[in-house]
């Protein structure tokens, strides 16, 4: 689904990517983790088309996404940190995102009843906490039922109930057979769900391998110890 | 262009807008009170303008540009061109400061100076707003880090505001044996904030107060002809920087 060939990438002269090429196909969970600045966020923006790409060529559905945009109407992307307008409300926003979209998609709206943002779909952002904004980043996301969803650090900033339904709506869209990407420093939270781990360092993608041979090769059954293990 | 709608209604709403449109209210309404000569009164707001205009424009187009910087992100990471985000931008924030500027000076210019002066005061007040706008929206491409872009911004203001009339003047001494006319007034269109004095003086055809570019234009092209020049390359202006910067946005790493 998402096929990614040779890139490399530069911010003036510290090489964030090198040369990076991996598949991830559909009915995959992924978790992409490694240190901070080992260029899990870069990946992501360059699959997005945040970061245009210099070398190498990313396809997805076999169309390169160069020059292209129309192939993010198949991404659901959940950001890091999600700033909106301070005097925009909740509404609006997601309105404001159904008209980019067109506004005939059927759209998914579990998300934003489980979180119980209807009720308060007339408050202004400014006025919002960074978990309510987080809320509403992950709504938007789901709300289209794309084919990728691209989850950044998806939980961080939740109290644990809403974590716990962000999750358990992750676990119901992989079973619908979605590729979704993962980032995550909590590992421990990224245990229940994922099929696949990739990890990076420097730029380079270290450890890529399902999580089934990594159980094997092992013999431990915490991520954590998983990956130290496996890394030397 | 969908977009625009949604991020007039953010902006309008913006507590610094409102501020800035009272207060270009209570200036122009206390201008016009206190002069008794009408023109005397547009000679006095147009001097308020060519300094408050440019500085709130753009000030505020950077800030704004900077707070939405992640839902900018977002933005980029729907299926919608990277241009169309950036032309709406500049449509939400030209639109809502030359409302402001309608508003809080326009509509008490009319009232005092019901004519075509009048109307060429308001014009050039929504140009300087519209240019100093797609300025900053070039200075904040260009420049990731906030501080620096606000700084540069201020910098900008300062150069044509200020320093720019230093330099013609130095020029002016230094060269004053060569016939320099036409160089100074190529110089002139180089700034915004000059033509925008020269194109509303040469309306009133206060030479006193023209200056030496102004007094250039008069002689060169005559009252009328002069007017259409500035106002002609004043358009230019509010559109070149923004195309500069819709080109770097374009490819810009987020």
């Amino acid at each position: 689904m998402i096929s990614i060939e040779n890139i490399s990438k530069s911010f003036g002269k510290q090489e964030v990517l090198k040369n990076i090429s991996v598949s991830m196909n559909s009915n995959e969970c992924i978790a992409l983790i490694g240190p901070n600045g080992s260029g899990k966020t870069t990946l992501i923006k360059s699959i997005l088309g945040m970061v245009p790409l210099v070398t190498g060529q990313i396809l997805i559905d076999n169309n390169s996404i160069i020059g292209s945009y129309q192939y993010r109407s198949l991404i659901g992307y959940m950001p890091q940190i999600g700033r909106y307008p301070d005097n925009m409300n909740i509404g609006q926003i997601i309105q404001l995102m159904k008209t980019i979209r067109g506004n005939h998609v059927i759209t998914d709206e579990s998300l934003i009843d489980d979180f119980n943002l209807r009720q308060i779909f007339e408050k202004k952002m400014s006025t919002l906490s960074g978990g309510t904004r987080q809320k509403v980043s992950a709504c938007i996301a789901f709300l289209f039922n794309p084919k990728i969803l691209i989850l950044d650090e998806p939980t961080a900033g939740l109290d644990p109930l809403s974590s716990e339904i962000l999750k358990n709506k992750i676990l119901v869209e992989k079973g619908k057979g979605k590729l979704i990407i993962i980032t995550s420093h909590v590992l421990s939270e990224l245990e229940e769900m994922i099929s696949r781990v990739i990890y990076m360092q420097d730029g380079h993608i270290r450890i890529d391998a399902s999580i089934n041979e990594l159980l094997e090769q092992t013999g431990e059954n915490r991520l954590g110890k998983i990956i130290s293990k496996a890394l030397n | 262009m969908r977009m625009t709608k949604y991020i007039l209604t953010d902006i309008l709403r913006n507590k610094t807008l409102i501020v800035y449109t009272f207060l270009l209210f209570l200036l122009s309404f206390s201008v016009f009170s206190l002069e008794d000569n009408p023109t005397k009164g547009v000679l006095s707001i147009l001097n308020l303008l060519l300094i408050i205009v440019p500085l709130i424009s753009s000030i505020f187009t950077t800030i704004y540009i900077y707070n939405s910087s992640e839902f900018i992100e977002l933005l980029v990471s729907q299926p919608v061109k990277r241009s169309s985000i950036w032309i709406s931008l500049y449509f939400g924030l030209g639109f809502s400061l030359s409302l402001a500027f309608i508003i809080g000076a326009g509509i008490i210019t009319m009232i005092y100076q019901t004519d075509s002066t009048g109307i060429l005061l308001i014009v050039s007040g929504v140009l300087l707003s519209l240019i100093f706008c797609s300025i900053a929206m070039l200075t904040t491409v260009y420049n990731r880090d906030k501080a620096k872009g606000i700084g540069a911004s201020i910098l900008t203001w300062l150069y044509f505001s200020l320093l720019f009339d230093g330099v013609l003047v130095f020029l002016l001494f230094q060269f004053s044996d060569y016939p320099i006319e036409k160089a100074m007034m190529a110089m002139s269109m180089l700034n915004p904030i000059d033509l925008a004095r020269i194109l509303i003086l040469l309306k009133l055809d206060v030479s006193a107060l023209m200056g030496y570019t102004g007094a250039l234009f008069r002689t060169f092209f005559g009252n009328g002809y002069g007017q259409t020049i500035s106002f002609l390359v004043l358009g230019i202006w509010s559109l070149i920087p923004f195309l500069i910067s819709l080109h770097k946005f374009k490819h810009k790493d987020l």
